[in-house]
């Protein structure tokens, strides 16, 4: 316990310093070293994550002996600012709260930090010299593992919106990284925007939790909603608004902020456009990192949620299934490798989603355990996700730094050529199709039997056929990548595509271990709503129809794209509406354009301007005017001439006078 | 017994010919001179106070008789000025040292 | 008849004379165009103050009033507009537009004291007339040159230095020309 108080600040405090020490001494660094000064700094948070996470889990300390059930524990809690006057005793706090949830995410963190820390030193390396971005492309990681280790360690709400934040805009900075591409411009700003629109429902909740409960603090809220109170003292119950109640109404808004990070519809359009920015930090931010902080966020209040708010998680089971199935379909239409990724990475978020939203405590007369199944599931999926999604990117991230491009069009035939990326990417493509013994298998596998077990019949079957869709456009990504049709241009270029030095490589293979070992990581003992041990029983039936469907998904992806044929085009020409639509997304972004431009630009933003202009401009103008008048007109006081002077002197007297004598 | 009323009537008019004189006279002697009518203006006041109010002391006379000394040396300074403005700027108008507003 | 031949005693209409000429001389000295006769004007007024010092029975003022106003710097603003290239020819030309402004000024000025004037009421000695007889150049001397309550040694000292200051400011003001030239 004494140690990991000495390891906590070094935790938050050592990417931080690392931020500012590389962000302020501007470009005086070579891009070798800031990249080595970077990876030094995260490998040493690295293993103070690790220290810490295996002391919680297997060290006694978060199960001291004869517990059974993990505590969470505050390891430090500093005020930082106190809201004595409308609320007293109603304080934020920054602090380092440690429970199961946390302790996993700074392994996934630190983990996939570190490897893409040591895979940009390949990637950002091109042409012989390292990009001239290096130092502020360490820098922003530096910030970005900051703020995404604070979030996930914050002990109250605030703190957590705070990082939030923090975490939006490295993500900001990072998709803009080459910001001289109008793509990654937009992307950038589309980016922060959209997810700067979800916090502000996000913010909402907060104000309206914290105004009822009076308290911003994780552990508070939950013990509160498990003691069985209606958040602190019965003050919201009975409070509606619009017939939902008003517990129901800030949790939503809580959750909507989740969804903007982590890309649920129809939030999602950010997350697609974001993969402008350099692969790694794509696989760090928008594939196993920040993209789960919506999932973190409804895991870490996940008791307020179950008890006070079950139809905000029903309403999170339901946009996690439609957005999981929506992604899944567009990901089949997509072309762009990484754009493949990025709604994989939609759906399988989605599935965590789901997950939690099928989740609920033991209600009178259902076994406790079998119903928090979702939450562990849930949990054991991000942490499976981060690690294949990880690696799936960083294997595009090879592919497109021999390819140069990131159209499947210019792929093909690639196996020959990159052996160890090859492997790399078959074994992520049979994780997320969930093919044992990979990690997908199992936590997938858990997310579909918790779908059943709560008798959410409907959403298990949405939820089995994207898995089929899954298993199909990986593997359609898979074979267009490495068989289909050899590019041609590859035996006659002179610079052949090869595996990548050491650098690029070595995540690779980690991640790839990770992802055939962490499937049998006793996730059930470890993860749990209740912090209690759970038993974890395979549901043969549900694995099995999950088998079927990958199988067949797998199946029909061999029949299409394993060797050049016809058949591809043939369906799509049967099927050309939907697969226009796919293509196109299902015209969601024009969708919001359209909205963004007649509503908020048409409307309101230019009502707003007019007014700036004609009334805010014309009241700046007016002031402007009589300063002016004022002042030419007053100048001739200041004439240098005596006699006006002492006119105004001898006038200024007589009238003192007259009114010191006679008013 | 002249009432004193009417010396500080002689003295009022006195003073604000002297203050007409100042605000219109265009040059410094004719200034200089407005401000000598002044200063008498103010000299009678004393007097008169003195004479009808506390006729055993002297205060206003002595304080009348230092006036017309500082009178003198303010005279004498005024005049220097003037000598050393109109040789400077060859004008002897009050409009012609304006530098003081800058 | 009866009030009005009790004012017409040798002293009030010998002050009656007196202000006419000093209010009407002081009037033409301030309006008239020639500095020349500015000055002359002034020495009316001058001479028609000491006068009313004397009727006042303060003779030494008087005096005073004669040989440092009237003697000294009368003369000294004669030898300016005589020395002055010009200045005696130099009409002024002020624009009626100045005059009304500045006798605006004035006059609300002569209102204001008036009315205060008006609705004052002076403490006048009634045996003034013969205390004033009580005071004679002995006195007055004591007073300057005494350090005891009403006596002005000190002011008299500085007034010294003053004039002493002023002779030296004025040669040095007045010659700093021919300095620089030299």
């Amino acid at each position: 316990m004494e140690n990991i108080i000495t390891f906590a600040p070094c935790v938050l405090l050592l990417p931080f310093l690392m931020f500012l020490f590389l962000g302020l001494t501007n470009y005086k660094w070579t891009g070798k070293q800031a990249g080595i000064i970077g990876t030094a700094g995260i490998t040493v948070v690295a293993f103070c994550c690790y220290y810490i996470a295996l002391q919680y889990f297997f060290g006694g300390v978060g199960k001291p002996d004869g517990a059974t059930a993990y505590q969470t524990i505050t390891v430090f809690n500093m005020e930082w600012m106190k809201m004595s006057v409308a609320h007293p005793g109603l304080t934020i706090s920054i602090g380092f709260l440690l429970d199961p949830i946390s302790a996993m995410m700074l392994i996934v963190i630190s983990t996939v930090s570190l490897m893409v820390h040591i895979y940009s030193f390949g990637y950002m390396f091109e042409h012989g010299h390292y990009d001239e971005g290096m130092q502020r492309y360490y820098c922003v990681l530096s910030l970005f593992s900051f703020a995404m280790l604070g979030l996930v360690l914050a002990t109250n709400i605030f703190q957590m919106y705070i990082f939030w934040e923090l975490v939006g805009v490295s993500s900001f900075l990072l998709i803009g990284y080459y910001y001289k591409k109008p793509a990654a411009i937009s992307a950038c700003k589309k980016a922060f925007i959209v997810t700067r629109f979800a916090d502000m429902f996000y913010l909402i909740g907060i104000l309206i939790v914290s105004y009822y409960t009076k308290t911003f603090d994780f552990v508070e809220m939950n013990t509160l909603a498990e003691n069985g109170h209606t958040l602190v003292g019965n003050s919201m119950e009975g409070l509606t608004f619009m017939g939902l109640s008003l517990t129901t109404l800030a949790m939503f808004l809580i959750f909507l902020g989740g969804a903007g990070k982590s890309a649920m519809f129809p939030f999602h359009i950010w997350l697609p456009d974001a993969m402008e920015g350099p692969t790694p930090s794509s696989a760090l931010i928008h594939a196993a990192t920040m993209v789960v902080a919506g999932v973190f966020l409804v895991a870490r209040l996940f008791p307020v949620f179950a008890i006070d708010a079950p139809n905000a998680l029903e309403a999170i089971t339901y946009i996690g299934a439609f957005t999981a199935l929506f992604a899944a379909v567009i990901a089949v239409a997509q072309t762009d490798i990484k754009r493949v990724l990025a709604f994989s990475t939609i759906s399988q978020i989605a599935y965590m989603m789901v997950a939690l939203g099928v989740a609920r405590f033991s209600i009178e007369g259902v076994e406790h355990v079998e119903t928090t199944l979702g939450f562990t599931a849930s949990m054991w999926h991000l942490f499976t996700h981060a690690m294949f999604k990880a690696m799936l990117f960083l294997c595009c991230g090879c592919i497109i730094h021999c390819v140069e491009s990131n159209e499947m069009a210019k792929m093909g035939g690639l196996k020959k050529y990159m052996p160890i990326t090859w492997a790399c990417f078959g074994i992520g493509c049979l994780a997320i199709a969930g093919i044992p013994p990979f990690s997908g298998f199992f936590s997938k596998g858990e997310i579909l039997s918790a779908c059943l077990e709560n008798q959410c019949t409907g959403i298990y079957v949405i939820m089995t056929l994207t898995a089929g869709l899954t298993a199909f456009y990986m593997f359609r990504l898979f074979y267009h990548i490495f068989y289909y049709e050899e590019n041609p241009e590859y035996a006659t270029s002179e610079h052949k595509p090869h595996d990548q030095k050491w650098p690029m490589t070595l995540p690779l293979i980690v991640f790839a271990v990770l992802t055939c070992v962490c499937g049998f990581f006793p996730f059930g003992q470890l993860i749990t709503a209740s912090h209690e041990a759970i038993e974890i029983e395979t549901n043969w039936f549900v694995e099995g129809v999950s088998l079927t469907t990958a199988a067949l998904g797998i199946g029909i992806a061999y029949v299409l794209y394993y060797k050049k044929n016809d058949k591809p085009a043939k369906i799509m020409a049967k099927m050309q509406g939907l697969c226009t639509a796919a293509s196109h997304r299902f015209y969601i972004d024009e969708v919001w354009y359209g909205i963004t431009r007649s509503f908020i630009f048409g409307i309101i933003c230019k009502s707003i301007a007019w007014f700036d202009r004609h009334c805010i401009d014309g009241f700046m103008d007016l002031m402007g005017w009589l300063t002016n008048r004022a002042s030419s007109e007053s100048k001739d006081f200041q004439s240098g001439h005596v006699q006006q002077y002492a006119w105004v002197f001898v006038m200024g007297v007589v009238v003192i006078g007259t009114l010191a004598l006679y008013l | 017994m002249i009432p004193v009323e009417m010396y500080l009537i002689v003295s009022t008019l006195l003073f604000f010919i002297g203050v007409f004189g100042f605000l219109v006279r265009k040059n410094l002697v004719g200034m200089l001179m407005s401000i000598e009518l002044i200063l008498n203006a103010v000299n009678i006041n004393f007097v008169a106070f003195n004479r009808y109010l506390f006729p055993e002391q002297i205060e206003g006379y002595a304080y009348s008789l230092f006036v017309i000394v500082v009178a003198a040396a303010e005279t004498a300074v005024a005049i220097a000025i003037f000598f050393n403005v109109y040789r400077r700027k060859g004008s002897e108008t009050v409009k012609s040292i304006r530098e003081l507003k800058h | 008849m009866d009030t009005l031949s009790a004012l017409l005693t040798g002293n009030n209409i010998l002050f009656a004379i007196l202000t006419v000429v000093v209010l009407c001389s002081a009037l033409l000295s301030v309006l008239t165009e020639k500095l020349m006769h500015a000055a002359f004007y002034l020495f009316l007024t001058l001479v028609g103050i000491a006068a009313m010092y004397m009727q006042m029975q303060y003779e030494f003022l008087a005096g005073a009033q004669l040989s440092v106003y009237a003697g000294g710097i009368l003369m000294l603003f004669i030898f300016a507009i005589v020395l002055v290239h010009h200045i005696g020819e130099n009409s002024e030309s002020v624009s009626p537009k100045k005059k009304w402004i500045a006798a605006i000024a004035s006059i609300s000025g002569v209102i204001l004291c008036l009315i205060t004037m008006y609705g004052t009421n002076f403490n006048v000695n009634p045996e003034a007339d013969e205390l004033v007889k009580n005071v004679n150049m002995e006195t007055l001397g004591y007073a300057l040159l005494g350090t005891g309550k009403n006596q002005y040694l000190l002011p008299f000292e500085a007034t010294g230095i003053l004039l002493l200051a002023c002779i030296i400011g004025a040669v040095v003001i007045a010659n700093k020309e021919k300095e620089d030239k030299a």
